[in-house]
């Protein structure tokens, strides 16, 4: 099962008395927060956890894997996430406790 | 912008929480994602994007700087697929702003 949002808020009222719908709107304002962050072209850099990093790529040719076509990619920013050493280290001990 | 820059920002906003209350859930938030991930769950934040595992096959690889062969066990990797509306925004912002890192 995947952790929502609405699983995140629950935990905070359960953990900090935070009522429900403070929780959510908490919950809500972090994740916009963080993309507004980032359209203003700002990186983030949450310690533990990983950095947000923004790159802009040059335009260059593609092609449509099914049908063979040449299909030329526009040049775009993107968001790419690099996971901090805590997340990496928790992630691959999975399995072994 | 770091964490407890995003926490003052977040805290600014709102007239609910404290500062203090504000810095408490976005660790909490930040941790309840690295325990999903670390259990092998995936997470889904409509808007922003998901976070899944990604498998790597155990492999040799070398030490770069004395060229030793070293044998590497699998491992799982976090992955990170903005969603649709990050990428539009972000996409869009390009025009308007430059990168700041």
């Amino acid at each position: 099962m995947a952790l929502t949002k609405a699983d995140i808020a629950q935990t905070l009222s359960d953990t900090f008395g935070f009522n429900k719908r403070e929780s959510k709107e908490l919950v809500e304002e972090f994740y916009q927060e963080m993309s507004d962050v980032l359209e203003q072209g700002e990186q983030i850099k949450l310690s533990g956890f990983g950095n947000f990093e923004l790159k802009d790529k040059n335009a260059r040719p593609g092609r449509n894997p099914r049908t063979g076509e040449d299909v030329p990619i526009s040049a775009r920013r993107v968001v790419t996430f690099k996971p901090g050493q805590k997340l990496r280290a928790q992630v691959d001990n999975y399995g072994e406790n | 912008m770091t964490k407890s820059e995003l926490i003052e920002r977040i805290a600014r906003k709102q007239t609910q929480f404290t500062q203090k209350d504000v810095e408490l859930a976005v660790n909490q938030i930040l941790d309840s994602m690295i325990e999903s991930l670390s259990e092998g769950d995936r997470i889904e934040i409509r808007g922003f994007g998901s976070f899944s595992l990604h498998y790597r096959k155990a492999r040799m690889g070398r030490n770069p700087k004395t060229g030793e062969k070293v044998a590497l066990s699998e491992k799982r990797v976090p992955h990170f697929k903005p969603g649709k509306s990050l990428r539009d925004r972000v996409n869009a912002s390009r025009e308007t702003t430059d990168i700041i890192s």
